[in-house]
């Protein structure tokens, strides 16, 4: 448990969630010096803040992936993209985001240390500070190695408004990008060294591509980041919140090949795979052209399609796919837990 | 791609035409299933063309007494399943494997090859090995059994559910659902046992059969293919599926089997009791036998009431036919393994079709 | 599903195989296969090489998926 040149811990001991020396050895040589701004730094009970405006978008959400490492990122990486994209798909501009670690005992602190690195270089990159934060450690046993919550808060964009009731008939479907890059990483990286390739999470913060979109095209009526569930249950939700239908084509889905495949080897679908840098949005029909534009001429959205398009409903509202050899299927809402099958 | 599928649909319609009656094709493969659902190749076909599933998800036609047999051991302290993910969550009479799964002992596989690693990671338990699947499987299971002979595992067991395809085709065509008029005849399970194999169902029962692969336009190009059979009185076997499709078959697969399993009668849901056709240990190997080591037992057992997986198997009715569908049953609580089964055509046609 | 891609061996030891397929690497066994060598293709299903495919087959398969990532040349634009 401990180095044999010093008494320093290489492991989380319960006691660094204590409130005492050891919690706060650790605030101030691992936590502080890698979030460096003065409203941290105070360690005040609460951040307090000066917003510009009163309209403001806040969410929360946890983090609890397995594996901590993946190829294309980390558990701490994803706390920052997820909750940033959270706020930028509401319209909002994402400012800054608490930080909640619950950490087992055991955990090894160098990789801890790595963790709060990639957190650190994800809120630099996405341009979010981290105001305030809490740590607690619980017994071996009690938690996956860590456990992280982010809550966000972002100043909304002028002039957006975006919610299912806005979406009509003749509207069109974006996507920024592949799908399934996520969630086929996870699960090939989960199986182990049974399956080793090249596939890559697009864990990324979406907020400056989508703050460009929301300030230069009118007619963006609905966004959502399709995350658990994939594509498939985020078309679903537009179908059930707007009460219309949707028409999607296969052949305008982008999907990387090596994700298909690998898909296909696991009896996955796609469709039901997570994304995580990546947006759907409804758009009125005069802006697609334009969004997608917008979208092409940024790293995160040159692989942006219009999938299709919202329909009037005929007896339930539904996703319908035309598929690529001229058949039609209905989009299920996805079951909650994709099992690799085998036959 | 799809000038091939044209020129299918348009023999297909030539077909349809000349026929002049309804024609019922049945194929009898999950995976095949599954791709007909997915690309939606129902609603490119003419109307008097009807597909109809067969018995060809393995965990579908796996009965009751099985199934529940399966939750017997999991429910035992000293045993660790081992299964292929889809019969995680198909219903017993008490629960599934599922709803076990929070006890700690019931581990899905990819391969037959991680059940026995369970069994050399822990000696202290006995590691039972759901067996489910067509010919297509069970080479891989005989391998394991023989690798766990080779190094005298003693923990590791296998409850064999393993069934053959032709014995159900034949109970299907001598009674329980005689109009079929051809069969669309799976893929990776000719793989093993060879096309030819089919031969005795076109020359007994004078039924094209045609075997093909997984894509889209391999099962349209199928499909035009009996169609044009029928509107020219034949019936004859072909392959569609020469890049790995042989007429004999993998004699190694073929021969791994026959060392290891023996035929013997079973229960097939839907179908009842078949003879000779399903695959039970044989000596040397019977001492990895789960049934004769645990005392389980196969056999009927009792479905659950209002339950019409088994006519849905045989193509007798369709899902939206069974009042349970869609109401009673659905994915996130199923009645029945085809609703639950990835290649369940009650699953196909709640994921994929409509629901009314 | 039992969606078997055709696999091109890339290491083989007796009968343990690494197989590729559009730049993912698998563990396959090959017992059932024992006339197989490094470089061939395989079907391989539920961790076991079940058949030889034909280098041309495996090909039309393997276009077949890089096709799909057409999209990035293709205009998909909703006018012109």
């Amino acid at each position: 448990m401990t180095h044999p040149m010093t008494s320093e811990p290489q492991r989380i001991l319960l006691a660094h969630g204590g409130g005492g020396q050891l919690m706060s050895r650790l605030i101030h040589e691992r936590i502080l010096p890698r979030f460096r701004n003065d409203t941290l730094s105070e360690l005040a009970d609460a951040a307090c803040l000066t917003l510009p405006g009163r309209e403001i978008c806040f969410t929360t959400d946890s983090y609890v992936v397995k594996p901590l490492f993946f190829r294309g990122g980390d558990i701490g990486k994803l706390a920052v993209c997820g909750t940033v994209n959270d706020l930028a798909v509401s319209g909002a501009k994402p400012l800054v985001l608490s930080l909640g670690l619950i950490i087992e005992e055991g955990f090894e602190l160098a990789v801890l240390d790595r963790i709060l690195q990639s957190i650190s270089d994800a809120a630099v990159s996405n341009g979010v500070s981290i105001v305030t934060g809490d740590t607690k450690t619980v017994e071996r046993g009690s938690a996956d190695g860590i456990f992280i919550n982010t809550a966000g808060i972002g100043a909304r964009l002028p002039n957006v408004e975006l919610g299912l009731s806005k979406v009509q008939a003749g509207d069109m479907i974006l996507v920024s990008g592949t799908i399934g890059d996520h969630g086929m990483t996870i699960v090939s990286q989960r199986e182990g060294i049974r399956f080793e390739s090249q596939l890559q999470s697009d864990c990324a913060g979406l907020a400056e591509l989508t703050c460009r979109l929301f300030e230069n095209v009118p007619g963006i009526r609905f966004m959502r980041d399709p995350t658990r569930g994939g594509l498939a249950a985020t078309l679903n939700e537009i179908v059930e919140g707007s009460r219309l239908s949707v028409e999607v084509r296969e052949a305008e889905i982008p999907v990387r090949p090596e994700v298909q495949a690998a898909a296909d080897m696991l009896g996955f679908d796609v469709l039901n795979a997570a994304n995580e840098g990546k947006f759907v949005a409804v758009v009125s029909a005069a802006a697609a052209d334009e969004c997608l534009g917008v979208c092409r001429s940024h790293p995160l959205g040159a692989n942006a399609r219009i999938l299709g398009e919202i329909v009037p409903t005929r007896d339930l509202p539904l996703v319908e796919m035309r598929t690529k050899i001229g058949g039609r299927r209905i989009v299920q809402m996805p079951y909650g837990r994709e099992l690799p099958r085998i036959c | 791609m799809l000038d091939r599928i044209d020129r299918a649909r348009q023999t297909i319609q030539d077909a349809c035409e000349s026929v002049g009656r309804r024609i019922t094709v049945m194929e009898v493969c999950g995976t095949h299933t599954v791709s007909i659902f997915r690309s939606g190749i129902r609603s490119i076909l003419p109307e008097p063309v009807k597909l109809l599933s067969g018995p060809g998800c393995p965990v579908c036609v796996t009965d009751q007494g099985y199934i529940d047999a399966v939750m017997q051991l999991a429910d035992r302290d000293d045993c660790l399943i081992a299964t292929y993910g889809d019969m995680i969550r198909v219903p017993g009479s008490d629960g599934s494997l599922e709803t076990r799964a929070v006890r700690g002992n019931v581990r899905v596989v990819l391969s037959s090859e991680d059940a026995l690693q369970l069994a050399r990671e822990n000696p202290d338990k006995s590691v039972v090995f759901i067996a489910v699947g067509f010919e297509t499987t069970a080479p891989a299971t005989a391998v394991v059994v023989k690798e766990a002979a080779a190094e005298g595992i003693e923990n590791f067991f296998v409850l064999s559910g393993h069934k053959l395809v032709l014995p159900a085709m034949r109970a299907l065509l001598g009674g329980m659902n005689d109009r079929v008029d051809a069969f669309l005849c799976p893929g990776h399970v000719s793989v093993i046992i060879g096309s030819g194999a089919f031969a005795e169902i076109v020359e007994n029962y004078k039924r094209p059969c045609v075997v093909a692969g997984f894509e889209s336009v391999q099962i349209v190009e199928a499909l035009a293919e009996i169609c044009r059979q029928l509107a020219e009185g034949k019936a004859e076997l072909k392959s569609l599926y020469g890049a790995v499709v042989t007429e004999r078959g993998n004699l190694a697969a073929q021969r791994i089997i026959e060392e290891c399993f023996d035929s013997a009668d079973g229960y097939w849901r839907g179908l009842g009791r078949i003879a000779q056709s399903t695959l039970a240990l044989r000596d040397p190997y019977r001492r990895f036998d789960a049934f004769q080591r645990f005392g389980v037992e196969d056999g009927p057992g009792r479905e659950n009431p209002g339950c019409r997986c088994g006519e849905v198997l045989c193509g007798l009715i369709e899902p939206i036919e069974c009042p349970l569908f869609a109401s009673r049953c659905t994915p996130q609580a199923p009645i029945g393994p085809c609703m639950v089964s990835s290649e369940g055509t009650c699953s196909a046609w709640f994921k994929y079709g409509r629901r009314k | 599903m039992c969606l078997a891609i055709p696999a091109r061996i890339v290491e083989l030891d007796e009968d343990r195989a690494v197989v590729d397929a559009m730049g993912n690497r698998w563990k396959a066994k090959t017992t059932l296969l024992p006339v197989v060598k490094l470089g061939d293709i395989v079907l391989v299903h539920a961790g076991f090489a079940i058949s030889l495919v034909d280098e041309e087959e495996a090909k039309k398969t393997w276009e077949l998926f890089a096709e799909i990532a057409d999209f990035e040349n293709t205009q998909n634009k909703v006018s012109g």
